[in-house]
């Protein structure tokens, strides 16, 4: 069991806030840490890896302080969100190396490299990676050491869906291991399908924290809204105004579309394509016009 | 306090990427140029102690320092591939040490070593002068890279700022101004050359002594200092 605790943690650069007061425990199972670009999250991250010293408020793995403390990396993996990582090596050097410097063999290395299923391009140089590659060599450099704390800082960034589902999985496997893994995101969706335990910041402050599902519920109960083009507007407007998921549709005339809104998402967002094909309608055009992550958030630290 | 890893990733860093090519290309230009003064002036202990003192010595030798010793960990810092050492449970002053000893390992194959030719051809090491300045070069080598070893772990401008101070503070102000002399490591490792060579032609404005201890000094407490630095090194997010 490894418990993260983030306790009273400010931290500051000059006279800008990043992040503000924040406390919280992470436990066994996977945890997404989720706000909007810019809201502190690296810097969060920076924190618990140790890589950056609180301003105020202390950072300790299971009751031992993570600055300045070169040993508690046995217990952790860390999954940098930038690029750069030695390209001059293959990936196979790269986790090798990573291993050595915890002490272990190749052995160590190339049971990594399996874990991520990146022996097929284990020979060649990282240099000549795709994204979503590098994602997965760095993964196996964080797991050399079999840690019971991993770190990932929006490991999903410029990864391809297969990719990004095979990622997930490994995490989820990670989690159900017993292991304590926490990642941020700036992304809805890769949070909801992930985490089984949701930190929300948003701009420095701790805003929201607990079980997916009840964060889901507050994120799928507000109202979206849509603007839909579509061959028969009015058509479409009266068959989906029957069914209990849309609150409200207004026909803009001038635009020459509807604007739609639903209360429940998951709900609307299976009927829409159904009353279309039913009334033998096109859909032109269907576009979510609040989807802008500052709503969602404002919307969740409201609620 | 040497780890094999760290210095392997160190020595590929260094001499794999262009770097190689800005450090082999200093060397080579002081081999053609003894080898036309040679050829053209003959061999003469005078000039060969100019040439020595004043090309390999005094631009190349801090000029190789500042690639090799600032190199070994700015990149790394500057890209942020550092997380990759820092996140293991290896001492920082361990990862520093090891960087040291291949910045020196570096900075003397690629300026004592050609200092060491060159004054073979440009004289046959008449008078020890080929000698006295390569041990001048290793000397010197140590100091310099842990010199800018430390600049590259403080500064992102660590390449101009070595620079700087192998060009204009030793070589300038060292020349105009005699009290930055002392304060030179170009000058300490010219006093440890002058007991090589014995003679009048190799000469040093630092008594030996002097310059014994402030190496060592200069070097300990740099290389203590940046293992610090290192300890509490941030990596600032990208947000």
């Amino acid at each position: 069991m490894t418990t993260l605790s983030i306790d009273h943690v400010s931290r500051w650069f000059g006279n800008v806030v990043a992040v503000n007061d924040i406390t919280m425990t992470i436990g066994p199972g996977v945890t997404g840490l989720l706000g909007p670009n810019g809201a502190g999250k690296s810097t969060l991250i920076n924190m618990m890896g140790g890589f950056l010293a609180p301003s105020t408020g202390t950072v300790t793995l299971d009751g031992q302080q993570v600055w300045r403390n070169e040993s508690i990396y046995r217990h952790i993996g860390i999954v940098p969100e930038r690029e750069a990582m030695y390209d001059f090596l293959t990936g196979r050097e790269f986790v090798v190396a990573n291993a050595e410097l915890h002490g272990l063999g190749a052995k160590a290395a190339q049971k990594a490299l399996a874990t991520v299923e990146m022996e097929y391009a284990q020979d060649r140089k990282i240099s000549t990676y795709s994204k979503g590659m590098r994602q997965r060599v760095k993964m196996a450099s964080a797991l050399v050491h079999d840690p019971s704390l991993l770190l990932l800082d929006e490991p999903f960034n410029g990864m391809d869906p297969r990719q990004r589902m095979q990622l997930m999985d490994l995490l989820r496997r990670m989690g159900d291991e017993g292991r304590t893994v926490l990642f941020s995101s700036h992304i809805l969706e890769e949070v909801e399908q992930l985490a089984w335990h949701i930190e929300v910041v948003v701009a420095g402050r701790h805003a929201a924290s607990g079980d997916f599902r009840k964060i889901r519920r507050l994120m799928t109960d507000r109202p979206h809204r849509y603007l839909v083009r579509s061959s028969d507007d009015r058509a479409l407007a009266a068959a989906l105004i029957a069914d209990p998921s849309t609150s409200g549709i207004e026909v803009d005339l001038a635009e020459g579309a509807l604007h739609i809104q639903a209360v429940d998402f998951g709900r609307f967002t299976a009927l829409l394509p159904r009353v279309a094909r039913d009334h033998g309608i096109r859909l032109l055009t269907v576009s979510p016009s609040d989807e802008s992550l500052e709503s969602v958030f404002s919307y969740l630290v409201a609620a | 306090m040497y780890d094999p890893t760290v210095a392997r990733l160190t020595y590929r860093a260094l001499l794999g990427r262009r770097r190689a090519l800005i450090l082999g290309a200093l060397p080579l230009l002081l081999i053609v140029i003894s080898v036309l003064v040679r050829v053209l002036a003959g061999a003469d202990d005078q000039t060969a102690s100019d040439l020595l003192g004043g090309l390999a010595l005094a631009t190349m030798v801090p000029i190789i320092g500042v690639i090799a010793g600032t190199g070994a960990i700015g990149p790394e810092i500057d890209d942020g591939s550092v997380v990759y050492l820092l996140s293991k449970p290896v001492k920082r002053p361990t990862i520093i040490f090891t960087k040291l000893i291949v910045a020196i390992a570096v900075t003397m194959v690629f300026s004592a070593l050609p200092t060491f030719i060159a004054g073979f051809i440009l004289n046959g090491n008449g008078q020890q002068i080929a000698v006295a300045y390569t041990v001048a070069a290793l000397v010197a080598s140590i100091a310099y890279a842990a010199i800018f070893l430390l600049l590259g772990t403080v500064s992102r401008h660590a390449v101009v700022f070595g620079l700087v101070y192998a060009l204009v503070w030793e070589a300038l102000f060292g020349s105009l101004v005699a009290g930055a002399r002392t304060l030179s490591v170009q000058q300490w490792s010219l006093a440890v050359a002058q007991k090589v060579a014995g003679g009048d032609m190799v000469t040093s404005d630092v008594g030996l002594t002097t310059a014994t201890v402030l190496l060592a000094v200069v070097t300990v407490v740099a290389t203590w200092y940046a293992g610090q630095k290192l300890r509490s090194l941030t990596l600032a997010g990208e947000e």
